[in-house]
């Protein structure tokens, strides 16, 4: 019934370049290549981040989703012998131009991982240590941004009595939620989330797609998972990719009830391989 | 390409079977339900009359089936469309078995009754035509074929024709002959019966061409007269 070979470099399903009305590009990646040494691990990938809306990214291990995050906020600079070729527009702008500021980069593009990582500081550092990078201010008005970070990640009412603990003493849900709230912090656009739920238990990982649900009235949003279920919760588009090529990108309700390509058909089915 | 989980398969393949097993028992009785008619055979109807039994059991085993799927394997893509859609289609046999039975039962009663008056009327053109009808959508289901499908969506008008015919034929009797109301009354019924079996092969069908394809069949289905504004035929006719 289905292709029983894959070849990753045939039946790509084209992206739609037509924008649906109302939206906007937050973020444009075009014809985009990506190297770890000589070895190409993103293959001319094409796609819109549209502004306020989550786009998942699914895929086996190796794919690349990862790959393409890491992209969006230059992570891969701090290696030597990766590089990028293709554009990355933000609002239009080609970050991966040379004079890019990195800094200011990763201030507008803020990235939480898949296992929590607060630094061995208090609650209240791990929060105000980002906004310090980028701001000089008040003590009070410092209190003020701590707090609201704390609340835009729902963790306020679970910490706001021991913001003087260390960041390292909460559950692994509360500490993923303090690292969302460390990104919020640094007031970012566009935040990225690397499996943000795979370490965590079923109500943690509920109460992290609430908050991504919240978080996308203010940011756009790109989330990578292994869990369909919770890419089809959580998104609005999806884009399945496989062997460094993206091989299908959609609404995510059309990509979960009828593919239009037989391997992410294959794959979201666990027909895989 | 078979799933990584083998089982899956193995369910998906048993759901499907209780499906064929379903569609198979509702098509008998169909077609017990039309000798029964012909025949004026009681004992024959009796049959169709208890195997509802039968059907709605399978039915009832299918929805369990899909309810436990649906919350073991969480089924995306053209998974979820073949559970969804099994959960229907077994609703629309169920009804299909329901509406053979009521026809089963008015044989019962029109036999008890004195005069076989209206026997001149043949419903054993339609009730064939509806059992032809019911065994392709269950082919189609069988092979999930798209085309077929369509082709029962589409022939589902000549159905309606049929019973639009019988319809006037029995009024124009009932017109004629007041004591032939009981008996026409009770196989205005019967036909009426046939026509939905029909109606809901054409859901039937629906059903599989999403599986298949995951588009809903769209456009104008053709279809045949409708009874409600129909006259008798009169002399001029």
């Amino acid at each position: 019934m289905h292709d029983a070979a894959i070849t990753p470099d045939s039946n790509v399903t084209a992206v739609s370049a037509e924008i649906p009305p109302g939206f906007t590009e937050k973020v444009k990646v075009r014809n985009l290549d990506f190297f770890y040494g000589t070895s190409k691990a993103l293959k001319a990938v094409s796609l819109p981040l549209y502004t306020n809306k989550v786009t998942a990214f699914i895929g086996p291990s190796g794919c690349g989703k990862s790959t393409l995050l890491r992209v969006l906020n230059r992570m891969y600079d701090l290696y030597p012998g990766q590089r990028a070729e293709g554009e990355v527009l933000l609002d239009g702008q080609n970050i991966l131009d040379k004079t890019q500021d990195l800094n200011f980069l990763r201030a507008r593009v803020g990235m939480v991982f898949q296992k929590p990582t607060p630094f061995p500081m208090t609650i209240y550092d791990n929060i105000a240590f980002g906004i310090r990078l980028y701001e000089k201010l008040p003590k009070s008005e410092l209190d003020g941004r701590v707090q609201a970070a704390l609340e835009r990640s729902a963790l306020w009412k679970e910490v706001k009595d021991k913001l003087n603990a260390s960041g390292q003493s909460l559950s692994g849900g509360q500490q993923q939620r303090l690292c969302i709230a460390r990104t919020v912090a640094a007031r970012p656009e566009v935040i990225l989330l690397d499996e943000p739920c795979s370490a965590l238990d079923p109500i943690s990982t509920a109460r992290i797609e609430e908050l991504i649900e919240e978080l996308k009235a203010d940011y756009t949003i790109a989330i990578v998972t292994h869990n369909m279920q919770q890419a089809s919760r959580t998104s609005d588009y999806t884009a399945f990719m496989y062997l460094g090529e993206l091989i299908e990108y959609g609404p995510t309700a059309q990509t979960f009830t009828n593919p239009r390509n037989s391997r992410t058909q294959d794959y979201i089915t666990g027909r895989f391989g | 390409m078979p799933h990584i989980v083998t089982s899956f398969d193995d369910e998906l393949q048993k759901l499907s079977a209780l499906v064929v097993d379903m569609g198979a028992t509702v098509g008998q009785q169909i077609e017990d339900a039309a000798e029964a008619f012909q025949d004026r055979n009681v004992i024959l109807a009796e049959r169709v009359v208890a195997a509802d039994k039968t059907v709605d059991a399978l039915q009832m085993r299918i929805e369990e089936s899909v309810i436990a799927m649906i919350a073991k394997r969480q089924p995306l893509a053209i998974d979820l469309r073949e559970t969804i859609s099994t959960l229907k289609i077994a609703t629309d046999l169920e009804r299909m078995g329901d509406l053979a039975k009521n026809n089963a039962k008015r044989i019962i009663a029109m036999k008890e009754q004195a005069q076989p008056i209206g026997g001149s009327i043949n419903l054993d053109a339609l009730s064939q035509r509806v059992h032809e009808q019911v065994s392709r959508v269950m082919q189609a289901y069988a092979r999930r074929n798209k085309e077929l499908a369509r082709e029962v969506w589409e022939s589902d008008g000549a159905i309606d024709t049929m019973h639009t015919a019988l319809f006037r034929e029995l009024l124009t009797y009932m017109m004629e002959d007041p004591r032939s109301i009981r008996s026409c009354t009770h196989m205005l019924f019967c036909a009426k019966n046939l026509e939905r079996i029909g109606d809901h092969a054409t859901n039937i069908a629906e059903n599989i061409h999403y599986v298949a394809t995951g588009e809903f069949l769209s456009g104008d289905r053709p279809k045949g007269l409708n009874p409600s504004n129909i006259q008798p035929n009169t002399p001029e006719d």
